[in-house]
């Protein structure tokens, strides 16, 4: 281990210049671009809090899945008197409608493809330029 | 009310690990069950213990037979997207017509009835009560519900085709290329999904209808009244009452997988 | 250990390109696979498993190349086989490489691979083969390193790498056992349909492993300063010939339960394979070709005259290779779809793509293969 030295600098350097978005962030507390997700019926109760859907749609909707495929329990959940199918399609994107606008937007940003649409339909948008 | 998602987490993570104390704990006897048993979810489906067994009759003297009527195969194809692909090879069928001879090869020898050489007979998945498909299934991807039920969960399966193999009756259908490459957008039914290349469908005898009280879309679109859909469990129910009258027959009993769509000749 | 792949003749690195290059080129056709889906291949809803499970099958047989030599060595104390063993273990390792990645190219969601491990389903016999495979492939890798490096530095192997070598040998069984068992479980397949698939699995397992072992030996010896020795290759024959005997024995009994029962479903897949049924039997030829090949591999290894020959052994191991691989790596999966549940007839061919993909395999596993041998090599090279 004669090189130990030169090894442990390289290494540092690799880690500094590959991991730069992450430190860069949280030194200057912002990043250069934020998503802007554009909602068609802003205003309206969702079935949870902005904070918990933000951070956990997908594992909600894996569950109703689960619920609705797999148990067959397809009653629809009230939340403040309003009744939500457990349902992709049929309850979220009926007030997100605009999926480029609205899904789409973090997707992109975050590099993630969720397979939901390789199947479940999404509501007919008008055709708008590409962002 | 808050959606708390804590208490539906617990829930199915108590599931899970019920189950797998009930496997290590069991002994050979709840091994050999498992292995070799119908249902091995039983315990984790709660509603319809054996109250509710959906079956079939499907009464061929009633269905006019004739080559252009199709309502029940066009009702169910384009309720839930299935398209018509040309190629023999990579069709998908959910309920389709065969002839009476393919449909019961065993029944071929010997003289038959002079008008069943011809006959084109509906078939569909028979929903098994000893379902080969779910006995194979590697991921659980397709199992028995309680009301008797053959699911599919096309969002688990991995496509490997093991339930094509073991299916005798030939009822399912694999995705070899992409659906919507095929399917005219225009006429997508925007309420039901389509499928996505590399995995398994077939027919789910309407889950979606009837845990809403609804019919299957088949037995609804027969102007004959051929298709007859009801509970097996119930006496009072139209293919109990069916059953209890007329001759029936269902296709290859001898193999022990007790198919549940009956076939009046 | 591994450096020792990356120094090499001319010649070495010449095959490790030609085998780059068409696993590169069988990767190309698979991202058209993954783009296309499983439409490029020459499979369809009658006959929904072809090569690529066909190829699994054989495969699996291939990797008992290592218990036909671990068995005599550590159970019955056969010298003469301490040579070749790792040759045999490594084999394994080629093959079961190559069953694993024969399986993840015929799945139609290969990235949702992992949700058999997610939900494990005792009841599914692919559930098992996945276990017994896996655990197959990890119990070689240990022991045969393990025993190549302690024999690097001259010493004893280490004492853990025992009970893993016993253990290797009932599981080898099992790998055979529970593949057969994805096909003899399942109603309505009548070709699969018979309670002596099993040992019928093993028995050409038992042939055709060995007899790749035999021809790689030859290779070795003629390529490199290692010489496995005339004896474990004589010893490797005779297990070949009983083996194979036994096999054809069990092909016959097939067909004499199909025919003489008269059953019509029972003899119909046999029909369209050898004979032709309702005029389709493109299968016929090969079929033919195998037991050609059967036939003569039987003449050539059971006469001792012929089987001491080096020369007609490595032609009666090559004939045996063939034979099990048309018979089993393509007769016994495509029959049991013909004729389908509604007794109708669809053939089956496989695409030019589809050929690729298994090519680009059969490359992987011999790469891999070259380079454990490369190692092994170098190591008793240095000795």
């Amino acid at each position: 281990m004669r090189d130990k030295i030169k090894i442990l600098a390289g290494a540092a350097i690799f880690l500094a210049v590959a991991l730069f978005p992450l430190w860069y962030v949280r030194t200057t507390g912002k990043a250069s671009i934020v998503p802007e997700p554009r909602l068609v019926n802003a205003g309206k109760e969702c079935v949870n809090a902005k904070e918990y859907m933000r951070e956990y749609h997908m594992t909600m909707l894996n569950e109703w899945r689960d619920e609705v495929v797999r148990e067959g329990r397809r009653s629809p959940i009230v939340i403040a008197g309003v009744e939500y199918q457990k349902s992709l399609s049929d309850a979220c994107m009926k007030c997100h409608a605009n999926k480029s606008d609205f899904c789409d937007v973090c997707h992109n940003y975050l590099g993630v493809s969720p397979t939901c649409w390789d199947c479940h339909n999404s509501p007919k948008e008008p055709k708008h330029e590409i962002r | 009310m808050k959606y708390d998602k804590n208490y539906e987490l617990s829930r199915r993570e108590f599931i899970r690990k019920a189950a797998l104390l009930g496997l290590s704990v069991g002994g050979s006897k709840t091994l050999m069950e498992v292995v070799f048993g119908d249902d091995i979810l039983a315990a984790s489906t709660d509603e319809n213990p054996a109250t509710v067994r959906w079956a079939m009759v499907v009464d061929m003297t009633k269905c006019s037979r004739r080559e252009d009527c199709s309502d029940c195969m066009a009702a169910c194809h384009r309720t839930h997207n299935v398209p018509a692909i040309s190629n023999r090879r990579h069709e998908i069928k959910w309920i389709w017509r065969e002839p009476f001879v393919n449909a019961f090869p065993e029944l071929k020898e010997g003289r038959l009835r002079k008008d069943l050489y011809g006959a084109g007979f509906i078939v569909l998945c028979n929903h098994c009560d000893n379902p080969p498909c779910v006995r194979v299934c590697p991921t659980r991807a397709t199992w028995r519900r309680q009301d008797g039920i053959v699911m599919m969960d096309m969002h688990r399966c991995i496509g490997c085709r093991y339930c094509m193999a073991a299916c005798p009756y030939g009822s399912r259908s694999f995705n070899w290329m992409d659906p919507r490459k095929i399917l005219d957008e225009k006429a997508i039914n925007q309420d039901y999904p389509t499928r996505t290349k590399g995995v398994v469908e077939k027919c789910d005898f309407c889950a979606e209808r009837i845990d809403r009280g609804m019919l299957p879309v088949c037995v609804e679109a027969c102007k004959e009244k051929a298709l007859v859909f009801g509970n097996l469990s119930d006496a009072g129910s139209p293919v109990s009452g069916l059953l209890a009258g007329r001759f029936a027959i269902r296709r290859k009993p001898e193999l022990g997988t007790r198919p549940e769509v009956y076939y009046i000749v | 250990m591994f450096e020792k792949a990356l120094s090499g003749s001319r010649r070495y690195w010449t095959l490790v390109f030609i085998l780059l290059a068409l696993v590169g080129a069988g990767f190309f056709f698979y991202l058209r696979q993954l783009s296309d889906g499983l439409s490029i291949t020459g499979m369809g809803r009658d006959v929904s498993w072809g090569f690529y499970i066909s190829q699994f099958t054989f495969l699996v047989g291939v990797a008992a190349s290592a218990v036909m030599v671990v068995l005599p060595y550590y159970l019955h104390d056969f010298r003469a086989f301490g040579k070749i063993t790792i040759l045999g273990e490594f084999l394994a390792i080629s093959a079961v490489s190559m069953c694993v990645l024969f399986i993840f190219v015929d799945m139609g969601q290969p990235f949702r691979i992992f949700n058999v491990f997610l939900h494990p389903s005792p009841n599914s016999m692919m559930f098992w083969d996945t276990v017994v495979l896996i655990g197959y492939l990890l119990l070689n890798l240990f022991i045969g390193w393990a025993t190549l490096g302690a024999e690097r530095k001259g010493v004893a192997p280490p004492a853990w790498s025992r009970p893993l070598i016993y253990i290797s040998i009932p599981w080898a069984v099992s790998i055979h056992t529970v593949t057969a068992f994805l096909y003899a479980g399942i109603p309505g397949r009548h070709l699969w349909l018979t309670a002596i698939m099993a040992a019928r699995f093993l028995a050409s397992a038992f042939a055709s492993g060995p007899a790749l072992l035999i021809l790689l030996c030859m290779i070795v010896r003629r390529y490199t300063r290692f010489d496995p020795g005339r004896e474990p290759i004589q010893a490797l024959g005779k297990i070949v010939a009983y083996a194979m005997t036994i096999n054809v024995f069990f092909i016959a009994l097939e067909f004499f339960t199909a025919y003489y029962s008269g059953i019509p479903s029972h003899s119909h897949s046999l029909e369209y394979l050898f004979f032709g049924l309702e005029g389709h039997g493109s299968l016929a030829p090969f079929m033919w070709t195998s037991m050609g090949l059967a036939a003569l591999a039987l003449t050539l290894l059971i006469n001792p005259s012929t089987r001491h020959n080096e020369r007609w052994l490595a032609t009666g191991a090559a004939a045996v290779f063939f034979s099990t691989w048309l018979d089993k790596g393509l007769g016994l999966v495509v029959g049991g779809f013909i004729p389908s549940p509604f007794e109708s007839i669809t053939e089956y061919s496989p695409t030019v793509p589809e050929l690729m993909i298994s090519l680009g395999v059969w490359a992987i596993g011999f790469l891999i293969l070259t380079l454990l041998y490369k190692i092994t090599v170098a190591v008793r090279e240095e000795a």
